[in-house]
């Protein structure tokens, strides 16, 4: 449950994942450098989750972003967390616009932070998602003028921010010091405001509010 | 007719102000060149000028022959150096006064227009009076004559032209150049003010952190997770400061997906439509997206806007773009110095701007950058249809039949009364019908091969058989 394949060509980047990963009892399968070699390791070593930088040789353009997307629609839900210098919600909702989960979009900054880069790395293996608060954000103000996300209270609109961010129930209650039954009452009024079908499982609901934010 | 007759007594009337200015240059010249009384010169050219330019209006609505001003662009107000100067070649000056005199003195002796416009002005009462018959007995005719006369004298020449191209390019050079620098002073003053400072910041920290890490490793640890958090700062500043100069998306997909990355970002209704077979430039892409995005900022901040409508698209070598908003309109580039901004960039590409803001919305800004798309592009390679290009290949092919051997050749036969009838159609028939049937095969091959050159031709002329490129449409509503 724990090879991973790092897709970085900058070496320095790529030997701190590859420590970190290892320190934190992984098995770094491949760590590769440029486009065609990822979309390779993806296809043939189906790694349990890869971690990619969008750019990457020969383009130097969203190589590993297309390489990513490739190799998704050959093996639907293959567990991929993407990192970049920057987010954008253009790249966000291809890599959303499967509806599976299994998928990370970060910014490079967040490596900074070890335990929590590692809890994403988990959660994508798992199947959740890790969306950087950066898009979400992003998803949230250009959805400003939406009439039921303006009807949220402010407590509930945190507790929005760190589902669509991919946190589970567990995990939101821990962050905003709340109590787990607390944090079900919110996401349930939410659900309700915002009309979608409420759902136990923790990933499914959080894909349906991402692809709520996503459909304006 | 009548109207006919009003411009030639208009013409002939002006013989008296050319008479009068004739005689004003003569004793304005022998002033200022001979008594040194140069001042009277400049206003005495622009009095001929303004001589002239009636007539080239005169001409123009009377015979229709347009006759396009010949003179060099007037030089530009004088700029005050760093200590507040003024130079003109090796002496400074308080005021502009002298230096814009100077200018305007070469601006006036150096063109040839000047002279020629003289040389026009003594002969052409002497040709008016000589064109007077003309003019009574068939005035359209003699309007038209004196026209061409006045066009060979008063129009622009290819150096003249030529001259205005290049200042305009200097213009335009000048520009480019000047937003350049202001852009990397601009952004020198990001790094210098904020990525650099939050570094020496950051540096300070963690030395701190280091001398307090064995006295007091607890202090040590919480001045490390500040230094870790002011990194992280450096990184969101740095990233806005590339963002400002070439934003990531823009360099990894290109004008279409960026600006529809602009969109997804506003908070308003902007909804994009691209048409744009391949990407253009980098640096025709980068004034494409940040005048959109400019214009996109403009009608969030200023228009009141609430759905905007962008359209990229290209047609033949020309780069289109199209933004239209719902605000209040009222835009004018004269108040705001954003407008001002996007036309300066777009300024180096030859690209023009036209607004289109009554009061009360809606605000339509349509962009045009001339020839900056590569010419082999989409359709502008006039491709013929199948059927067409087999016919015109059939004909190449067989066209020199019936022309050569059975025409031309047939008929030396005929004429010299050659014995050998070989494969030469027309020899095998009855005495009467020789003739006309290698006549009938000269213009069949003439025919054939007419056809074949003025086929591909036609097709280039006619805009339908340019392929229609794919039309993506993506909306973001």
């Amino acid at each position: 449950m724990n090879r991973v394949l790092v897709a970085e060509d900058l070496y320095l980047l790529r030997d701190g994942l590859v420590h970190l990963l290892q320190a934190h009892g992984f098995e770094v399968v491949a760590a590769v450098e440029s486009g065609p070699e990822l979309l390779k390791g993806l296809l043939e070593l189906r790694p349990d989750v890869s971690i990619v930088d969008v750019r990457l040789p020969p383009t130097f353009t969203d190589e590993g972003l297309q390489a990513s997307l490739e190799a998704r629609k050959k093996v639907p839900g293959l567990p991929i967390l993407v990192l970049s210098q920057h987010v954008e919600q253009l790249y966000a909702r291809e890599l959303l616009a499967d509806g599976s989960g299994g998928i990370g979009y970060l910014l490079k900054d967040r490596v900074f932070n070890a335990e929590q880069f590692i809890d994403a790395v988990r959660r994508v293996a798992a199947g959740g998602t890790a969306m950087d608060p950066e898009v979400i954000s992003k998803l949230l103000a250009s959805n400003a003028k939406n009439e039921p996300l303006a009807a949220l209270t402010p407590r509930e609109r945190e507790v929005l921010e760190q589902m669509a961010e991919g946190r589970s129930n567990a995990a939101i209650s821990q962050r905003l010091y709340l109590s787990e039954s607390a944090v079900a009452k919110h996401t349930a009024s939410i659900f309700g405001k915002l009309g979608l079908a409420p759902s136990d499982d923790d990933n499914r609901r959080v894909l349906a509010v991402l692809a709520y934010l996503n459909s304006r | 007719m009548v109207r006919q007759i009003g411009y030639i007594l208009a013409l002939l009337g002006l013989v008296i102000v050319e008479l009068l200015t004739i005689v004003s240059s003569f004793a304005s010249l022998v002033l200022a060149f001979g008594l040194g009384m140069v001042f009277l010169f400049p206003p005495q050219v622009r009095m001929i000028r303004r001589v002239t330019g009636l007539t080239r209006r005169l001409v123009n609505a009377s015979a229709g022959v347009s006759i396009e001003p010949p003179y060099l662009p007037e030089p530009p107000p004088p700029q005050p150096q760093a200590d507040g100067l003024y130079r003109s070649h090796r002496t400074l000056y308080k005021t502009p006064r002298v230096p814009a005199w100077n200018d305007r003195w070469r601006w006036m002796m150096t063109d040839p227009a000047t002279w020629r416009d003289a040389l026009w002005l003594t002969l052409d009462p002497f040709v008016k009076v000589l064109l007077l018959p003309l003019f009574v007995l068939l005035p359209g005719r003699g309007l038209r004559v004196y026209g061409l006369w006045c066009a060979t004298l008063l129009g622009a020449t290819a150096s003249s032209r030529m001259a205005g191209q290049i200042s305009s390019l200097n213009r335009a050079r000048n520009l480019a150049v000047d937003t350049q620098a202001a852009e990397m002073r601009r952004i020198e003053r990001d790094l210098h003010d904020g990525t650099q400072a939050r570094l020496v910041a950051l540096g300070m920290t963690i030395g701190a952190a280091e001398q307090l890490m064995e006295s007091d490793p607890r202090a040590a640890k919480a001045l490390m997770a500040k230094a870790r958090e002011a990194s992280a700062e450096t990184l969101t500043e740095l990233r806005r400061v590339i963002r400002g100069i070439h934003p990531p998306v823009l360099a990894e997909r290109g004008l279409g997906d960026a600006v529809r990355a602009l969109a997804m970002d506003s908070a308003l209704k902007v909804s994009v439509q691209v048409d744009l077979p391949h990407r253009p430039e980098a640096p025709v892409e980068a004034a494409a997206y940040f005048a959109v995005s400019e214009l996109l900022a403009n009608a969030a901040r200023h228009g009141g806007a609430e759905s905007v409508e962008i359209d990229i698209s290209s047609s033949r070598a020309n780069l289109l773009i199209t933004v239209t908003d719902d605000g209040w309109g009222g835009a004018d580039p004269a108040k705001g110095s954003g407008l001002a901004g996007i036309e300066r960039r777009l300024a180096a590409f030859d690209g023009v701007m036209a607004i289109s803001s009554p009061p009360g919305g809606p605000t339509t800004v349509t962009m045009e950058l001339p020839r900056v798309l590569p010419a082999h592009w989409a359709g502008d390679l006039p491709k013929l249809p199948r059927w067409k290009m087999i016919t015109v290949v059939s004909l190449w092919a067989t066209a020199w039949c019936p022309l050569f051997p059975q025409g031309i050749v047939a008929g030396v036969f005929k004429a010299i009364d050659f014995d050998e009838k070989a494969w030469f159609l027309a020899l095998h028939l009855p005495e009467p019908w020789q003739w006309p049937c290698i006549v009938f095969m000269i213009l069949l091959g003439t025919a054939m091969y007419l056809a074949a050159v003025v086929i591909p031709a036609q097709d280039r002329d006619n805009p339908s058989a340019v392929r229609p490129a794919a039309r993506t449409v993506i909306r973001c509503t």
